[in-house]
């Protein structure tokens, strides 16, 4: 008799490899699962809740957002049921976060007409309005049908102003100070008619920029807080206002993703814990955009030379194993070698030889986006260099010989033959370079990522100082991975911080997630057109 | 059944002196056309391996030259070598020498790329780059600095014409090569090679991956293209060699064991190994 079931040798391991796979996946989903949850669900318009709490005899009133429950030991050892609650009204109480005891919530009423206030400083306002006061003296009622669209439009009138403000003086002004400390650097007497008209110009911009100021504060809206308190706010604190208990299910995904959109696009307030992380996202990219471009030659030129032109033996080999062992040096000591080598020495000549006469004070010998893209350049650059070994490697021998038995040199090979379809293996490498590079913190933080960059990398003015017009490759920048750890880390309100922390981190990934992308679609046109088959 | 072309020695291009050359025959070349080969003492070794013995042979213009004999007899290493490709690998080195028309090709002082220039190959199996067709015929005018469309386009349809692909390909020039089939792709290497204008196109096993009616292509375009070309080709195909070329040589172990007229080869060998290897008692 034959057996029926043969058990071959090995097939239960086959479940081992399994359950290794399903361990893996199970981990990237949980992970991009906990910060999508948390990163979405800081946009989502949330209800207000008023507590009627008893404490102590005495019964206080409290309204605010539902954080999160949890459990805590009391004294005694007894569990007590506690939620916390965002409350708003920093400036007021001190805190926006505050925990409530279960067992002393009496009442817990949604009301209707509370109005919850974005605000330039202080985080979030909560509170029922009372009215909305101009200079001359007109009132309007909440209960006035007009009040909620005048309330619009005044605050959208405000923010325009306030963004007028803001071009006059980061651009405007700052164009002039710039020129004139050139112009008063360089010491000529023939400079002095215009700086006259310099200092004019500034000082009429100034003026205007002090009579927009005024005009920010006609309007003022007084309310009265939950705890009884009554206050008045000028409008140019206040960003936006709504009633978060009167939204429909449409008004709520609207706000939802006018409030992704915001996140996205405005600056940071409030030492980060507040508005949006644009120039973080902004640096990121373009950091990660100029670091491919260094990365890129410089590692396909070196994998060209170690493959085709050296002569392979003990030298080449350790080469190699140099090389390899590079992508394993921590990342903290690249940035060490940045600080040494591009700031404190290549930095540093430049300013001695192109920038003196701003000397003392540093141009290129900081830490700056380019330095920053250069060190993680070097960091990445043994992917790249493996990654087109290897490509070169596989381009088939007969495409080689043909192009050379058609009479082409051996560089006119490279370049016609060799380089194109090595290209989607040059882009594997450049896709894990940029991988590493996005999220990499560390080495930058010693070459030029700073908490808050006033401007932008790249923006309308054309400095001296520029190798690219419009390009401030000098200048320090805001990254998206350093701004995750100074909000975590470095925030003073770290309640206020930690919604952020997910939802820069949800951007992170989503950005390098779109950067990868790019590359691999790239990747696989190429290598459909460039694809040598039949070998 | 493949049917038998014009006896070798009634050909009109037949040189007039046509002897035998034993392996050690230092005969002067015969120079009447351009793109006679003359190999002469010829060692080659593969770092210690000796893979070519004492080779020496007249490869007469304008005539198609078979190298028969088993794997390994060193018939694409001499191949390879008409040509400087075994250049590519470490280690190598020889004795002896070789001539295109009376000047060695190891003449320091010439570049090796004006050599493959003048000697266009085609390989074992075809190697179209991934590019258009056109641009896979130009490459090699391209690298040599030809830039000018109108002379390229001429050299194309004048290529592919000698490839015998021209009406095949015609209206689908910028079409990528990769999507041509075995034998055109092979067509297509062969037009590449012919676009530079060769003097000698060394073919090394052209039809060892193509099917019959596609082998029968190929082996009518060499019998066209010896009018213009000198035409050396490796073949494992006794009946190919028989049909399509003119002299024939046999190499056992390295070495050259008997070269002449197709025609005397096939017929009437004066060597045992060969009459053994072409009746098929070995290899």
């Amino acid at each position: 008799m034959l057996p029926i079931r043969q058990r071959l040798p090995g097939e239960s391991r086959v479940w081992l490899t399994a359950m290794g796979l399903s361990i893996g996946l199970a981990m990237v989903a949980t992970l991009l699962g906990v910060v999508g949850w948390y990163g979405i669900g800081v946009f989502w318009p949330k209800r207000v809740i008023e507590y009627r709490v008893l404490e102590d005899g005495k019964t206080s009133q409290v309204a605010g957002v539902v954080v999160q429950r949890r459990s805590k030991i009391g004294t005694k050892g007894e569990p007590i049921e506690e939620i916390q609650l965002y409350t708003g009204n920093r400036e007021t109480y001190g805190l926006a976060f505050r925990y409530l005891a279960v067992p002393s919530i009496k009442e817990a009423p949604t009301p209707q007409n509370i109005l919850l206030v974005e605000r330039v400083e202080n985080g979030n306002l909560i509170a029922y309005p009372n009215e909305l006061i101009s200079l001359g003296g007109q009132t309007v009622k909440p209960d006035d049908p007009t009040f909620t669209p005048r309330l619009h439009a005044l605050l959208e009138e405000v923010a325009d102003r306030r963004e007028e403000i803001y071009a006059l003086e980061r651009h405007e002004i700052g164009k002039i100070s710039r020129r004139l400390n050139e112009l008063r650097r360089s010491k000529q007497d023939s400079d002095a008619p215009a700086i006259a008209e310099l200092e004019q110009r500034s000082t009429e911009l100034s003026a205007k920029a002090k009579e927009l100021r005024k005009r920010q504060n006609e309007h003022t809206l007084a309310v009265t807080l939950p705890t009884g308190e009554k206050k008045r706010y000028s409008l140019e604190k206040l960003i936006d206002a709504y009633y978060p208990n009167q939204l429909g299910t449409m008004a709520r995904c609207g706000r939802f993703f006018a409030n992704i959109w915001n996140f996205a696009s405005q600056r940071p307030r409030e030492s980060n814990t507040e508005g949006g992380i644009w120039p973080a996202i902004f640096g990121t990219f373009f950091m990660t955009i100029l670091m491919s471009a260094a990365v890129v030659p410089f590692g396909v030129i070196t994998a060209i030379y170690l493959r085709e032109y050296a002569k392979q033996g003990p030298m080449v080999r350790s080469v190699r194993i140099a090389i390899n062992n590079l992508a394993g040096v921590p990342s903290i000591v690249f940035g060490v070698f940045g600080v040494g080598f591009f700031v404190y020495f290549v930095g540093a000549n430049i300013d001695q030889w192109f920038f003196s006469n701003k000397l003392p004070e540093p141009t290129y010998g900081t830490g700056g986006i380019l330095w920053a893209a250069l060190t993680l350049a070097l960091m990445t650059v043994p992917v790249v260099i493996v990654a087109t070994e290897e490509a070169i490697a596989a381009v088939p021998r007969g495409a080689r010989e043909g192009s050379l038995a058609c009479g082409a040199s051996k560089w006119q090979t490279i370049q016609r033959i060799i380089l194109p379809a090595s290209v989607p293996g040059i882009l594997t490498g450049l896709i894990l370079a940029m991988a590493r590079g996005a999220g990499e913190v560390a080495p930058l933080m010693l070459v030029g990522v700073v908490k808050l960059a006033p401007t932008l990398t790249i923006d309308g003015t054309w400095q001296s100082e520029d190798l690219i017009p419009f390009v401030h490759l000098h200048q320090k920048f805001m990254h998206l991975g350093f701004h995750i750890y100074d909000l975590g880390f470095q925030s003073p309100d770290s309640d206020a911080a930690r919604p952020m922390v997910f939802a820069t981190t949800l951007l992170l990934i989503l950005l390098v997630l779109v950067l990868n992308l790019t590359a691999i679609l790239m990747r696989d046109r190429l290598r459909r057109r460039f694809a040598i088959s039949a070998f | 059944m493949t049917t038998m072309t014009t006896p070798p020695a009634m050909r009109p291009n037949t040189p007039a002196q046509v002897m035998p050359i034993s392996s050690r025959d230092n005969a002067a070349a015969t120079v009447d056309a351009k793109g006679s080969i003359s190999i002469r003492d010829y060692d080659f070794f593969y770092g210690k391996t000796q893979a070519l013995f004492g080779i020496g042979m007249e490869i007469p213009a304008r005539q198609v030259t078979a190298l028969i004999g088993p794997s390994g007899c060193g018939k694409s290493t001499l191949l390879r070598n008409i040509n400087r490709m075994n250049d590519l690998i470490d280690g190598i080195s020889h004795r002896g020498d070789i001539l295109i028309d009376g000047k060695t090709i190891y003449n320091p002082h010439l570049e090796v790329t004006s050599l493959r220039k003048r000697i266009g190959m085609v390989f074992q199996k075809s190697n179209p780059f991934p590019k258009s067709i056109y641009e896979n015929v130009v490459y090699g005018l391209r690298v040599a600095g030809v830039n000018d469309k109108a002379a390229l386009d001429q050299a194309c349809e004048q290529a592919l014409r000698a490839g015998a692909l021209w009406e095949e390909v015609k209206d689908r020039l910028e079409a990528s090569a990769l999507g041509l089939s075995g034998g055109q792709q092979q067509r297509l290497c062969i037009a590449r090679a012919v676009a530079v204008k060769p003097e000698i196109l060394l073919m090394d096993e052209p039809c060892s991956a193509l099917d019959p009616i596609a082998t029968g292509k190929i082996e009518e375009l060499i019998l066209e293209l010896k009018k213009d070309f000198t035409v050396v080709i490796v073949t494992h195909n006794m009946q190919q060699a028989a049909r399509a070329s003119d002299r024939t040589a046999f190499f056992y172990l390295g070495k050259l064991i008997e070269y002449d007229s197709t025609l005397k080869i096939f017929t009437n060998p004066g060597q045992k190994q060969t009459e053994d290897y072409i009746t098929g008692r070995f290899g």
